[in-house]
């Protein structure tokens, strides 16, 4: 369709609208692009500003102060129970990240490398987690964990113990130990493609080359894994880092995270605009670490040669 | 006997499901010299360079490097190096580091790492390049860099998997030139695996043709061509026209054929070769020729059946009475003329030197 050979009728809007969508590889992306955008404009962008407008206010009594003020983020930050709750959260989820991403390595590296058939069958065995709601599988451990629950119980009719151990359950282990189960499958899979995407040429020529099976893990297989790692890390500890059931669940005093405080500023004490300043800076903290994180990363595995 | 840097002994390769990768292979392989496996896809040539390598492991039999029993010694402990089909270039090293590779344990100084690797650099003609990522390079430079990452070791035999199956024609002969300049100026030994026999015969030394797990013939490629031991080779090795022939009587150096289409021919005798005993008598297209008046002897009478002109020379199929296959002529464009000089719709005569028939035993 070319509108300068044809004189005889003049192309009309749509015939023009439809070589500009055939022309243009950005028409097209898009369109296609169109229902997302939509839904993430208005589900995720437009409550997040609305978040960012309060965070500059101030809640007097039941009415919200809509002059701007950076007050809110003063007190955030100058609260030292915030700081406390802050880094416990971060070290709760580093220690889930450390845990989950540490035993779903080797998982993965044998579906990858191990399995010859039937890899199909053992990756939907991989998400078997997935298959009940998040909410059993927090109370499942809390049955496992507890007080008269099946560990304790198990171990005292075994005569191994006297007494319940009490350290299992409402404390961060119990919150590392239900978020890394919850979180699984989301380490072992991008690691399993990152792993079953390398090249198997390049181990033979790694033993070519002289190396053993550890040097050949190390030199070859680990810096190429290195996008699966990063992405299974980010994967668990961004969304650990916002938790709410687990550590309510299962976490007592000392397993709270942020999402709790958070949750209370909001619900409980009726404050959006602390609430709105709480969630944006450590939505903020979380960015800056993670970005510190992953370059780390990039750059200690570039020391491997 | 010769010095041999690989002996190859009974070397069998079972794989899971009973198949015979390679059956018995014996052969050694002089050091220094440029050896090649050809075959086509499927022969074993692989399976054999791997075991070499160390990948695989024979299922029976002991393959010798520099006189050390290895066939079951692991590839990091070989004193082989192998240059991968696929290049198999590090892609998360740059082009000195993947070059390095081999060396980091040996805990050279940083000098001494340096001063190894740009001169591996010099020898590819890669100067400079150190810094680049592997998937900044070309194909030719890929391959230069995995040649330079096996050489740097220093091994003793190396080893190359069809390594320039995936370049471009013309890179393609340039390479094979400056692969075999480098293997002159190394001195080391190269085993070569290919299924392009131009490129066997234009590098090697020697060569082993394979087909279906057996060694079927080892000789220098003019020997393999103009001399090939049975029909497989010789079908393999070029185009070569196949008489079924009987013999009808031996005179000294001189034997006198009977086959379909071309009578009673005459052809070089070989050992052992009774009256009545049938054979393959073979001719390769390029030593034939034809002509439109009736020669005096050595000749058949045909019509020319397709002809495909390849710039250089032109190929024709001659249908010979009697004979079910055509008889393929390939004949030197000598002249610039535009027509190909014969008329195909008058008979033409094939005419050969006897000299040149091959007598293939079944």
């Amino acid at each position: 369709m070319t509108a300068s050979s044809a004189p005889s009728t003049a192309p009309g809007f749509f015939d023009r609208l439809r070589a500009f969508y055939l022309r243009s590889d950005a028409a097209k992306g898009y369109v296609l692009l169109s229902p997302v955008m939509i839904t993430m404009v208005i589900l995720l962008a437009a409550p997040l500003i609305l978040l960012v407008v309060y965070s500059f206010w101030t809640q007097v009594g039941l009415q919200v102060d809509t002059t701007f003020t950076t007050d809110r983020y003063n007190d955030v930050l100058g609260k030292q129970s915030y700081h406390d709750i802050f880094w416990r959260t971060i070290g709760t989820s580093s220690l889930v990240t450390l845990v989950t991403v540490g035993l779903a390595y080797p998982m993965a590296y044998y579906v990858a490398f191990g399995v010859k058939k039937y890899k199909f069958v053992w990756l939907i065995l991989l998400t078997i987690p997935f298959w009940t709601s998040y909410l059993l599988r927090a109370f499942a451990w809390k049955v496992i964990l507890g007080f008269n629950g099946v560990i304790n119980s198990g171990l005292m009719t075994l005569g191994v113990i006297q007494e319940p151990l009490e350290f299992l359950l409402y404390n961060q282990t119990a919150v590392v130990i239900t978020l890394a189960h919850a979180y699984a499958a989301f380490a072992i899979l991008p690691i399993y493609v990152s792993l079953e995407k390398i090249d198997r040429t390049l181990l033979e020529a790694a033993a070519d080359l002289g190396d053993g099976a550890w040097a050949r893990f190390w030199r070859v297989t680990f810096p190429l894994s290195l996008p699966g790692v990063i992405g299974a890390s980010l994967l668990i500890f961004v969304p650990t880092t916002g938790d709410y059931v687990t550590p309510q669940l299962v976490g007592g005093p000392t397993g709270q995270m942020i999402a709790y405080s958070i949750q209370v500023l909001f619900l409980k004490v009726g404050d959006w605009p602390l609430g709105a300043a709480l969630a944006l800076s450590s939505m903020a903290a979380v960015g800056i670490l993670v970005m510190l994180f992953v370059t780390a990363m990039q750059l200690a595995v570039r020391q491997i040669r | 006997m010769a010095d041999n840097i690989i002996r190859i002994e009974n070397v069998t390769k079972q794989f899971a499901g009973g198949v015979k990768a390679v059956d018995s292979a014996n052969f050694n392989i002089e050091r220094g010299e440029f050896f090649s496996l050809l075959g086509p896809s499927g022969c074993g040539k692989t399976t054999l360079l791997r075991m070499i390598a160390g990948f695989e492991f024979p299922t029976d039999g002991e393959i010798y490097i520099d006189g050390q029993a290895s066939a079951l010694i692991p590839s990091y402990k070989r004193p082989t190096n192998m240059v991968f089909q696929s290049y198999a270039i590090f892609p998360h090293l740059n082009v000195f580091d993947n070059i390095a590779y081999g060396l980091r344990k040996d805990r050279l100084s940083r000098r001494e790492l340096k001063r190894r690797v740009d001169e591996a650099l010099a020898m590819i003609h890669l100067e400079g390049f150190g810094a680049r990522r592997g998937d900044q390079l070309s194909g030719g430079q890929r391959q230069r860099v995995a040649l330079a990452r096996a050489l740097i070791k220093r091994p003793k035999v190396l080893l190359l998997d069809e390594p320039l199956g995936a370049l471009d024609k013309k890179l393609r002969e340039e390479m094979q030139i400056e692969l075999r300049e480098l293997q002159k100026n190394v001195g080391i030994t190269f085993v070569f695996v290919t299924h392009d026999q131009e490129e066997a015969l234009s590098m090697s030394d020697r060569i082993a043709v394979m087909g279906k797990g057996v060694v079927l013939q080892i000789a220098p490629p003019k020997e393999l061509y103009e001399a090939p031991n049975s029909v497989e080779v010789a079908t393999f090795i070029g185009n070569i026209n196949l008489i079924d022939a009987t013999v009808r009587s031996v005179a000294g150096n001189e034997v006198t054929l009977d086959g379909p289409g071309f009578g009673q021919f005459r052809a070089p005798a070989i050992d052992g070769l009774k009256t009545g005993q049938k054979l393959t008598a073979a001719i390769r297209p390029e030593k034939l020729s034809l002509t439109a008046s009736r020669p005096g002897a050595n000749y058949v009478e045909g019509t020319i059946k397709a002809s495909a002109y390849l710039g250089d020379r032109s190929h024709h199929h001659v249908h010979v009475k009697g004979r079910p296959t055509p008889v393929a002529v390939a004949a030197q464009n000598m002249d610039r003329s535009m027509t190909i000089g014969i008329d195909p719709s008058k008979p033409v005569y094939v005419t050969w030197d006897p000299r040149s028939l091959i007598l293939l035993k079944s």
